[in-house]
């Protein structure tokens, strides 16, 4: 049945793209009526996917080139965060020491913190490089890890992680901390938690959204240049 | 019609951004330069916004969902995520924490200090 149930559906090529608008919009229902924030839609809509997959022994390399076409939307709609940018771009160019200096400060601390817990952990340098970019945009951080010596797909894994913990804390934490200002919010959002981050930070607002899509590109490139210094220290 | 070329546009951009990804030494990916690109195109007037807009912000508005084949790849990784799954844990959680906290606190206190001081002196703040 299973057997039957796989070649059927890697003979078909509609139905990851189907699968992954289904359960994305499964989630979008199930917070909506739920109320709870934290349920994000991607989360759940990943969970729901993967038990799907595993229950039905359907393997993951299927449905990833089914479902291609919402992977190949991703370069365009990253490349598209340059129009909020340009919308803000008064806004950008006043404060340009305040998001220079604040992005700066995240890679170091993000960078930093993953280097003392692999001191801390002794952790193998494998291991460490490839959690070490974590806080960057899924491209730049695979790159990295992968030229550092780390494992590309693992990487990508915790980064993506990163993202939804970033997209679920966020709230929760800048409010706490006292941070108001929209562009240090998106700023913060974006640094921290790159692409899925600044979903939420499109929710917080116009400012947010743009900051957040701002800091991916601005913490990216950071970490590219700095990780490989960072990486000499790893145990 | 009017999307299609809009996203045309916006392809275009893409793939000077995967040309010079490729041309160029650097580990900086293609939507980096595509985004850099971009908002070029748009302070330069080669774009009028309303040429790129709407299906921008439409490819904005679907981006959560974009990441689903890629988390779901997740699934393919649980061998070599136990091995590491505290330091896994601590990385995406706590220090993902810090990590915003630290950005947020020094981007509030420079833009608020700057802001004063370009007030002070009425001057603008670059």
């Amino acid at each position: 049945m299973t057997a039957f149930l796989v070649e059927f559906l890697g003979s078909m090529s509609t139905w990851g793209v189907l699968l992954s608008i289904g359960a994305y919009g499964l989630g979008m229902f199930l917070q909506r009526r739920s109320g709870q924030q934290w349920l994000n839609p991607l989360l759940l809509g990943s969970i729901l996917i993967i038990v799907l997959l595993s229950a039905l022994r359907v393997p993951y390399p299927d449905f990833k080139s089914s479902a291609a076409p919402v992977s190949y939307l991703l370069l365009p709609a990253t490349v598209s965060l340059a129009i909020p940018l340009y919308e803000q771009w008064e806004l950008l160019k006043k404060n340009t020491a305040a998001i220079l200096i604040g992005c700066l400060s995240g890679v170091i601390a993000s960078l930093g913190s993953i280097a003392a817990m692999a001191w801390i952990l002794r952790m193998e340098r494998v291991h460490s490089a490839t959690l070490l970019p974590k806080s960057v945009t899924t491209a730049i951080g695979m790159d990295v890890a992968q030229t550092l010596g780390g494992m590309a797909p693992l990487a990508a894994a915790a980064i993506i992680l990163t993202g939804i913990a970033g997209n679920l804390i966020a709230e929760w934490l800048l409010n706490a901390l006292k941070i108001k200002e929209p562009l240090a919010k998106g700023i913060a959002i974006g640094a921290s938690s790159h692409a899925i981050g600044t979903a939420k930070a499109l929710e917080l607002g116009e400012v947010e959204g743009a900051m957040s899509g701002l800091a991916i590109a601005v913490a990216g490139v950071m970490t590219a240049v700095l990780a490989p210094i960072v990486a000499v220290l790893l145990p | 019609m009017n999307y299609i070329f809009q996203f045309c546009r916006i392809l275009a951009v893409c793939f000077l951004g995967e040309v010079l990804a490729h041309a160029l030494p650097f580990p900086i990916p293609a939507s980096v330069y595509g985004l850099v690109l971009l908002l070029t195109a748009l302070k330069a007037g080669i774009f009028r916004l309303e040429q790129v807009r709407a299906a921008g912000k439409f490819l904005i508005a679907i981006m959560p969902m974009l990441f689903i084949p890629a988390a779901v790849g997740v699934m393919e990784l649980w061998d070599a995520l136990g091995a590491m799954l505290i330091p896994c844990v601590i990385a995406t959680g706590p220090i993902t924490m810090f990590v915003m906290g630290v950005t947020g606190i020094v981007t509030q206190n420079v833009q608020r200090r700057i802001g004063k001081k370009g007030a002070k002196y009425d001057s603008v703040s670059r």
